[in-house]
């Protein structure tokens, strides 16, 4: 294989008001490698792929081409210089086939007019073959997974002749076992001769497939180093500009009472579709039990009817050994559920509300927040002064709006809330999700501690890693049903299977 | 290595968008502060300005005219303060006008902090009307007190319970206010018409016999003190102290009760709320109840205050609860805008139509003109939506950027 530069962009800066997104930032790819770009949120990696795209213009710098410099007004320009890119989040249309989708916008036709159906599917099948992709061109997108689905935006990007492709975080949505067939894909089209830049903040994939690693901070280049001699923690230590613990410190948890328990429990979704289908299980007082799964199997629902948000069809909820029924949020708050809510910013905070609003928003109407309906601001601020201290939130005073809150200290103001007021049963689903490094150490650290404290943590998470490092049990969850639970040891491949629901059902 | 723990430019994840209409406006009502609402009263003024020298006249003479037709000319010779003259007494009518449109503005205000949009005014407004003018009529031989307080308090229960019918439906079967208000509208208009019509159970005892679908007039015990102007020509009544209390009162249920946080957090995120351990649905209910007797209140007043009786071409005629949207919108929902805009549509509903001379614009037109400019008014709230959305999104996109979000 030929050694040579197919990409290189020198010194890009892109500003944006109040910010410097892309600061003099030097990037390079050959022909054949993959290399990835590793960056916390908001380091610039998505402005400096959106310049390279063409959906943004650099302020300052060149980008060449196999050499020819360029001037992107769009994607369209990119696409034709052989450039393509999968976002995060996908744009096919469901109704249409795989093939449809594929030739969508460029479709060959008969006679200049008609669409022709067999010619594309034609095409795509060549296209699968030559790169090994198992998938049906005249399978409905609707029909068929998310892994796929990715395939499929892949496959739009090859047909479009693209010889570099742009992969914008690929393995978020994806389950272990498929982001270890799309690095099998990604190895398979690097052999033949394509080029890969890889999104990622995430350490231990990046290892795995990535040649080179440039890793970016606040907009800034840090270095680019070759996977060989690179380390979790060196590159930790480059994202952040410190050193991080990566691993979480945590002795065996020493489990007491049953802080919950749920018998039986069924719940439907919003299409009144079963969602959580016999579901029974306990947390005991320190222990962090762990529920693992790919999204949309029912957790969602599962906290949600724990929590009160939700009214479940049958089943039993006790907390502290007391049965709560037709619980309502009201009666699980007083009943000693707190709740770190998946989406933080839809559900844990009301975003235009005050950081003291939001700190009382549990309790703004009882003593000290308020009596006989009239309200203390004075009290809401004093509170919120306490939890700001003690559990180091930055970038706002009590009278800030939580809207200029950064994700993790808005997260902080969330946890920070729940654990202040002293919960039995802690329920955290997805709490570092789009956090970077630095603030999930710290929920991390502090939901171990608050185990510590004699809480029953239920952790939920679609991040098996996640699952896995802080977890003193492990819940599979898989459609709707516990399918396997595991101590702490478990390995991530047999409950990667069980997420999918293949693997053992007797497992203890 | 000491750096802090998250880096500080990270700038703020966006928002996630409000689902509901009066989410969406509450939404951009919140940005551009006080200047966005005075360029859109500015921008319909220059362009209803236009449209006056289109016709050959004066913009400039038209616009004095209409400022000394509200009798806000007064200000410059405060000390004359009798209402024969006639600046004194063209802001007498202005601020009559202004008290009727605090309330129906606060009406609206109140429901969108709720996320609700009570386009229901008019029909909560009639009902109060409808109710003070049976309690000012029939109930005679109360003491003075205890008749106009058990008429204003029946008058603003009537609004409350109209508009809480939208609240409970919305909150049980899900049908949108909008939809649901409009229609009350047209009952409560259909329900002036019966109760006024000639043998309506509301036509004045006199009126029967010659056949006027008029009521009759309030018992003397019934009506407001008037504390400025002559009683017998529209004075100006207690009730525009009342509208500026209910201001306050409006500011301080919002941010100083419990049952405000739980209308605001409901307005600005009903998942949020329920969260926090709010019941959403009640909410619905108690903010329209709350919005209604707003209105209610309005129709009580104005028919004890000056209005005395109403008749079925009245209630066909009537408007002035449609402008109290347009009242908190110019306002944005807030005590002090809701005011403010109360008191320009007050000066405008009046100033145009008794100010203007023929020799500054064709007598023709100058009833049109009021409208025109309430029309350019509520034309440019609503563009400064569009544009404030425009802007929005484009902050967004760049702040998504700086973020390293998506870009779509």
């Amino acid at each position: 294989m030929e050694q040579a530069t197919v990409l290189e962009m020198r010194g890009i800066t892109k500003r944006f008001p109040g910010i410097v997104a892309n600061d003099r930032v030097d990037f390079d790819l050959e022909r054949g490698e993959v290399h990835a770009v590793l960056g916390e949120n908001g380091a610039g990696k998505s402005t400096l792929m959106n310049i390279l795209y063409g959906l943004y213009q650099a302020d300052e710098g060149e980008i060449r081409v196999h050499g020819q410099p360029v001037s992107f007004s769009s994607a369209k320009d990119a696409i034709a210089s052989g450039i393509g890119m999968v976002h995060q989040h996908f744009m096919l249309i469901p109704v249409m086939t795989v093939a449809e989708n594929i030739v969508l916008a460029i479709e060959p036709t008969r006679r200049g007019v008609y669409f022709d159906p067999e010619s594309a599917e034609t095409r795509v099948a060549y296209l699968t073959r030559k790169f090994n992709f198992a998938i049906d061109p005249r399978e409905p997108v609707e029909n068929i997974g998310v892994g796929q689905e990715q395939r499929v935006e892949i496959l739009k990007a090859l047909y479009r002749s693209a010889d570099i492709l742009i992969l914008d975080e690929p393995t978020a949505v994806l389950t272990p076992q498929e982001a270890s067939e799309l690095f099998q894909i990604l190895r398979g089209l690097t052999r033949e001769g394509m080029s890969v830049i890889f999104i990622s903040h995430k350490l231990n994939e990046v290892l795995e497939i990535a040649d080179r690693i440039t890793v970016l901070r606040r907009g800034k280049k840090v270095d680019t180093v070759p996977r060989e001699g690179a380390t979790e923690e060196s590159l930790a230590r480059m994202m952040v500009g410190r050193d991080v613990l990566l691993e979480v410190e945590k002795t065996p948890g020493e489990a007491g009472d049953v802080l919950l328990e749920v018998e039986d429990l069924q719940v439907v979704d919003d299409r009144k579709l079963p969602a959580v289908r016999g579901v029974s299980f306990n947390v005991r007082a320190g222990e962090i039990v762990g529920v693992a799964g790919v999204d949309g199997n029912g957790q969602s629902e599962l906290v949600e009817a724990i929590t009160g948000l939700r009214r479940a069809e049958s089943g039993e909820i006790k907390v502290g050994g007391a049965a709560i029924h037709h619980g309502s949020a009201r009666k699980m708050l007083d009943a000693g559920v707190g709740h770190i809510p998946e989406d933080r910013q839809r559900r844990g905070l009301v975003l235009e509300f005050t950081i003291a609003e939001n700190a009382e928003l549990h309790d703004y109407n009882r003593p000290p927040a308020s009596r006989w309906g009239w309200l203390f601001p004075g009290k809401f601020v004093e509170w919120a002064e306490r939890l700001i201290a003690e559990f180091d939130i930055r970038g706002g005073r009590p009278g800030s709006k939580a809207a200029v809150l950064s994700g993790g200290n808005q997260q902080k103001l969330v946890a920070a809330r729940e654990i202040a007021r002293d919960p039995k049963v802690l329920i955290a689903a997805q709490p570092t999700r789009g956090l970077d490094v630095g603030a999930i150490e710290y929920l991390h650290r502090r939901l171990v501690d608050e185990r510590d404290e004699g809480r029953g943590i239920l952790l939920v998470s679609l991040e098996l890693d996640e699952v896995l490092s802080l977890s003193d049990r492990i819940l599979v969850i898989y459609e709707g049903k516990i399918v396997a639970e595991h101590g702490p040891d478990a390995s991530e491949e047999e409950i990667g299977l069980e997420m999918l629901g293949g693997g053992r059902k007797d497992a203890a | 290595m000491s750096e802090s723990l998250t880096p500080p430019p990270a700038p703020p994840e966006p928002e996630a968008p409000p689902t509901t209409l009066a989410g969406r406006l509450a939404l951009y009502q919140r940005a551009g502060g006080i200047a966005t609402p005075v360029a859109t009263a500015l921008l319909a003024f220059a362009i209803s300005g236009l449209v006056v020298l289109a016709t050959g006249h004066n913009p400039i003479l038209a616009y004095r005219d209409i400022i000394r037709g509200a009798g806000l000319d007064w200000l410059l010779h405060p000390w004359r303060t009798n209402t024969v003259e006639t600046a004194p007494y063209n802001l007498t009518q202005t601020l009559l006008q202004t008290t009727t449109l605090i309330l129906t503005g606060l009406a609206v205000a109140f429901a969108f902090r709720c996320g609700l949009f009570n386009i229901g005014g008019q029909g909560q407004y009639f009902m109060g009307l409808f109710c003070a003018n049976w309690v000012g009529v029939s109930m005679v031989g109360l003491a003075r007190p205890a008749h106009i307080l058990l008429a204003v308090a029946l008058a603003a229960l009537a609004g409350a319970l109209w508009a809480a019918i939208a609240g409970f439906l919305k909150a049980t079967v899900g049908a949108h206010e909008v939809i649901t208000t409009i229609m009350l509208n047209w009952i409560a208009y259909w329900i002036g018409n019966y109760l006024f019509q000639q043998g309506g159970p509301l036509q004045g005892a006199a009126n029967k016999p010659l056949n006027i679908p008029i009521s009759g007039d309030v018992a003397r015990s019934a009506k407001l003190p008037v504390f400025w102007g002559d009683p017998d020509l529209q004075g100006l009544h207690i009730g525009f102290f009342v509208a500026i209390a209910m201001l306050f009162v409006f500011w301080a249920i919002l941010n100083r009760t419990r049952l405000g946080f739980e209308v605001r957090a409901v307005g600005y995120n009903p998942d949020a709320a329920a969260y926090g351990g709010i019941k959403v649905r009640t909410n619905y209910v108690r903010a329209m109840a709350i919005s209604g007797a707003f209105a209610g209140l309005a129709g009580g007043l104005d028919m004890l205050g000056y209005l005395y009786h109403f008749g079925v071409s009245d209630v066909q005629a009537s408007s002035i609860g449609f402008l109290g949207i347009a009242v908190a919108l110019l306002g944005r929902n807030t005590a002090i805008g809701t005011g403010l805009a109360a008191l320009l549509f007050g000066a405008l509903l009046f100033g145009t139509t008794h100010g203007l001379q023929s020799n500054v614009i064709d007598p023709s037109l100058a009833g049109h003109l009021t409208e025109m400019i309430q029309g350019l008014v509520v034309l440019f709230v609503g563009a400064d939506l569009l544009i404030l959305s425009i802007w929005r999104a484009r902050g967004r996109v760049r702040r998504q950027a700086a973020a390293g979000g998506p870009a779509k």
